[in-house]
């Protein structure tokens, strides 16, 4: 916005006052002023000429009021008003070269970037194969491989050897879950061979897991032997590598798990988990003596997973390439911080060369359904916005939750719900280069309808 | 900022451990500096004095962030974009959460713009005794209007007090923006490699922060970040391009990896500027509002882990905002700071001798759950916050930090006078049902032993079933 006064101007509305004797009055030369209001500020030389070109027009009224008889000398100092705009000083000269006019550059410069690699990175992850072939002794239709990254998940040092892998869940007796959940399972809640078969052919599970949870003595307390059967029929349902997973019982969970791994023998199967609150050398042995791949699990401390980890091998005599560690899943807005640090901690330790943390890592992202987020109506809290709707918070939850850990270093998660594990899939694969998409012109967005 | 010994920073302080920064040593207010607690401005007389003119000078630039730090916004609801010195959280801590900016349209009718800019600017959810907001609001010039955008923005201004993103390529539209809102430091999106002498005009004129958009190209964003600090430009937001999908999304998310390794671990000071995500671009991808959304989601998640220090974002659901804002939450947290609150009892509302004593862990989030699901129902109780070394409920009953011994010396601690409660009862946690016998026998009478909800969302039901106690 610029404001203009000219002495032109004020002639003029002079005039229109009727004052008759500006008549044969001659103003020398115009003044014009502009200010521009919009910038952001104003500089010490404009400030200073600013106030200059004010003090010419005071100059020219002086003049003019002298002409129409006014005694300006007797009643003013004219000479100070003579100094007044006299050139700038010399100090306000050299304040003002010290804030350089703004210039536009007329070419772009030149620059190159580069960016090193994570030179103390210096240990691969360990590769672990689960499932076996005919061919190896057992009879899947084929095996996954763990493992084997030399860099963070997703870095540019190094590609990574295998996407991360999704287990889904499947239990020995119905259970509680969310709504948005059961609603997958509601017709195969009763036979873990037809869940099984569902994860696979519907849902596209890359594994599955038994969890068998009715062998807890608070629960059905299953016969050891009982257990091992439901193995036995979902080894038979599906033709992918399975996992084994107990009740959480530190009593029974090494006696149903060796069971389970005899029953298994030659499969290479996943035992979910020796625990170092519990007998985790009799599940060690079981998977040696049994070829199977045991799952080291400890709770958010990185120096009881090294100790874990170091006894299995060293007195469980489990060898390096059949050790998964599972370093506990706290949940999106339920402690996932301490999750991430941990497995990131864990990832970056063995980069680095702590050969008692080189291995893949488990998530069981299924606890995202613990977290009241995720399955709750409303919230309790009536001060909070909406929640929306819950059938479709629960599956982001899960999402959010499992893909957050793969960023931290997850090589396979154990899951539920059908879309997160699509999800899970496809961010995790994108972003390891092996989707092909036609990619929208990035710009587009600031024009798009909506 | 790469230093990490105080004894390098006592150097350039006066040590006279005058005191007036608060701490008792100058060595102690040196350490404060190397974990961020304090700031160079708290040392009086290193900032009067003008014989530390020059130590002043050193100790700002070694305690400068790797990564610049750019203001967007005035008073209250500015933002800190960047400001960072680490590559992952755990080595220290991030600072500053990458603002998330809901974008609304210049064709929108204004009862629609109206509405979405009240709902995103009155979205909150309450977690670990904080309320989860919104920061900034984009404005997208779909009309390419320079009238109507600053319609536009006229109106948002007027409906809302958050920081904005002017978003054009067209440096007439921006300009129209400007005039409006340059007074509130807005960001304007975006200088490109057609624009960017007008749009450096624009940023100089109304000293305004700036973002540069050179998409997949960083040898052309560095240029272009080189030739805006040429021209004296420094407040600068760098967008390398998201690709929402593809091949190119792989490439967007390397590219954020190695802008932020160059800034923290390879002090390249020339391109360590705050990097720019556009979640917004899973809607370029489908029709289907639900999946967008949930793509959304995802991308954010990936750039708020690996560097996303700023986004603009669309979706406004419940089931999005939520996870997203929690995400964002949970790794901006600062993971030196342990999440407990202060053993001991609490009151919520005004509770008497008809209130029940309900028993919690010290874990920040399981208190503040428990303490809002009372409050925000009006029930008046006293909550008993035992130390469990900040374990929740589960894992400490699991894990043996909390058990019935701790429960009962807790409750003997605070002298609590069970004699002037009408209803003498402890509340347990559903998920500790399983020592609600041997309390009975510690407590001996002196309060009954009640089993609550194993969610505390469920109290208030539990309050209308079993309270008072028959």
């Amino acid at each position: 916005m610029a404001e203009k006064i000219t002495l032109s101007d004020l002639n003029k509305t002079l005039s229109e006052m009727n004052v008759q004797s500006l008549e044969g009055v001659k103003i020398e030369g115009d003044v014009e002023i502009e200010i521009d209001a919009g910038a952001g500020g104003v500089g010490p030389l404009f400030a200073y000429y600013f106030g200059q070109e004010a003090a010419q027009i005071a100059m020219q009224l002086i003049k003019f009021a002298k002409a129409v008889g006014y005694p300006v000398d007797a009643l003013m100092q004219p000479v100070a008003l003579a100094q007044a705009i006299a050139p700038a000083p010399k100090e306000l000269a050299a304040a003002a070269a010290a804030v350089p006019a703004f210039k536009i550059a007329s070419t772009l410069a030149s620059a190159k970037f580069a960016v090193g690699t994570d030179k103390t990175w210096r240990l691969p992850i360990q590769e672990v194969t689960i499932g076996a072939t005919k061919a190896d002794g057992g009879s899947r239709g084929h095996v996954v491989k763990l493992g084997g990254e030399k860099a963070m998940p997703f870095f540019p040092d190094a590609p990574m050897p295998h996407n991360p892998k999704i287990t889904m869940d499947v239990f020995d007796m119905p259970i509680g879950m969310a709504k948005a959940v059961k609603m997958h399972y509601e017709d195969v809640i009763n036979s873990p061979a037809e869940w099984a078969k569902k994860a696979v052919k519907q849902y596209g599970a890359d594994l599955v897991t038994v969890h068998l949870i009715s062998t807890d003595p608070l629960l059905k307390d299953t016969k050891p032997q009982d257990a091992a059967k439901t193995v036995e029929e979902v080894l038979q349902a599906v033709d992918v590598p399975i996992c084994i997973g107990g009740s959480g019982n530190p009593e029974k969970d090494p006696i149903v798990l060796s069971k389970a791994a005899e029953a298994a023998q030659g499969e290479r199967v996943l035992i979910a988990s020796a625990n170092l609150n519990m007998d985790w050398e009799k599940i060690g042995k079981a998977c040696v003596d049994n070829g199977h791949v045991c799952l080291a699990w400890t709770q958010l401390e990185i120096n009881s997973q090294k100790e874990l980890n170091r006894k299995l091998m060293k007195v469980a005599k489990v060898p390096r390439e059949s050790i998964v560690m599972d370093p506990t899943t706290a949940a999106l807005a339920y402690g996932l911080d301490f999750a991430y640090s941990n497995m990131e901690r864990i990832r970056l330790g063995a980069l680095k060369g702590d050969e008692e943390l080189t291995f893949p890592m488990s998530s069981g992202t299924t606890n995202a359904w613990g977290v009241r987020e995720a399955w709750m109506v409303r919230s309790p809290n009536k001060d909070d916005s909406d929640w929306g709707d819950r059938m479709l918070r629960g599956p982001i939850w899960e999402i959010l939750t499992g893909f957050t850990l793969a960023m931290a270093g997850v090589d396979i998660f154990m899951m539920m719900h059908p879309q997160a594990v699509a999800y899970v899939h496809e961010i995790t694969q994108s972003l390891m280069g092996l989707i092909e998409a036609k990619t929208p012109d990035t710009a587009s967005w600031l024009k798009m309808e909506v | 900022m790469k230093e990490s010994s105080p004894l390098n920073l006592y150097k350039q302080l006066p040590q006279t451990n005058c005191k007036e920064c608060g701490e008792q040593t100058c060595m102690a207010f040196a350490a404060g500096l190397i974990d961020r607690t304090k700031k160079v401005e708290d040392c009086t007389p290193l900032i009067k004095e003008k014989k530390y003119a020059k130590k002043l000078d050193t100790l700002k630039s070694i305690v400068s962030p790797e990564l610049a730090l750019v203001l967007i916004g005035t008073g209250e609801k500015q933002v800190k974009v960047g400001g960072e010195d680490v590559m992952y959280r755990h080595q220290m801590t991030f600072f500053n959460k990458s603002p998330f900016a809901y974008d609304v349209a210049d064709n929108m009718d204004e009862a629609k713009l109206v509405e979405r800019v009240k709902k995103i600017s009155t979205w909150r959810k309450f977690y670990i005794g904080k309320w989860e907001q919104v920061e900034m609001i984009a404005v997208r010039s779909v009309s390419d209007d320079p009238a109507k955008f600053a319609a536009c923005v006229k109106k948002v201004m007027e409906t809302s007090d958050y920081p904005l993103i002017l978003c054009s390529f067209n440096p007439k539209v921006l300009r129209a923006g400007l005039e409006v809102a340059a007074k509130n430091r807005p960001l304007i999106y975006a200088a490109n490699k057609d624009n960017w002498q007008e749009v450096a005009k624009l940023a100089d004129e109304f000293k305004v922060p700036v973002t540069l958009s050179v998409p997949f190209d960083l040898d052309g964003l560095k240029s272009m970040a080189a030739t805006f600090v040429g021209m004296g430009l420094k407040d600068l937001i760098l967008d390398p391009g998201t690709a929402p999908n593809g091949k190119k999304l792989q490439e967007s998310l390397l590219n954020f990896i190695k802008l932020r390794r160059a800034a923290v671990e390879e002090a390249q000071r020339d391109i360590a500027y705050p990097v720019m995500a556009l979640p917004i671009n899973a809607w370029l991808t489908t029709q289907d509002p639900v999946r967008a959304a949930y793509w959304e989601s995802v991308l954010t998640g990936a750039f708020v882990i690996r560097g996303g220090a700023i986004m603009i974002k669309h979706s406004i659901e419940a089931y999005s905002m939520m996870p997203d804002m929690h995400l964002r939450f949970n790794i901006y947290t600062d993971p030196r700071k342990p999440v407990q609150v202060k053993p001991g009892l609490y009151k919520v509302g005004t509770p008497g001798p008809e209130s029940p004593v309900i028993v919690t862990t010290n874990f920040a989030l399981t208190y503040y759950t428990v303490e809002s699901d009372v409050a925000s129902n009006s029930i008046n109780a006293y909550i008993l916050s035992v130390n469990t070394d900040g374990i929740g409920v589960q894992a400490s009953v699991a894990g043996g930090q909390l058990n019935p011994t701790k429960i009962k010396e807790a409750m003997d601690e605070t002298g609590f006078d069970w004699k002037g409660q009408k209803y003498p009862a402890i509340m347990l946690p559903g998920m500790a049902a399983k020592f609600s016998g041997e309390l009975e026998d510690l407590f001996a009478g002196k309060a009954k032993i009640m089993v609550g909800p194993e969610d505390s969302g469920r109290i208030v039901g539990w309050m209308k079933d079993f309270w008072p106690p028959k």
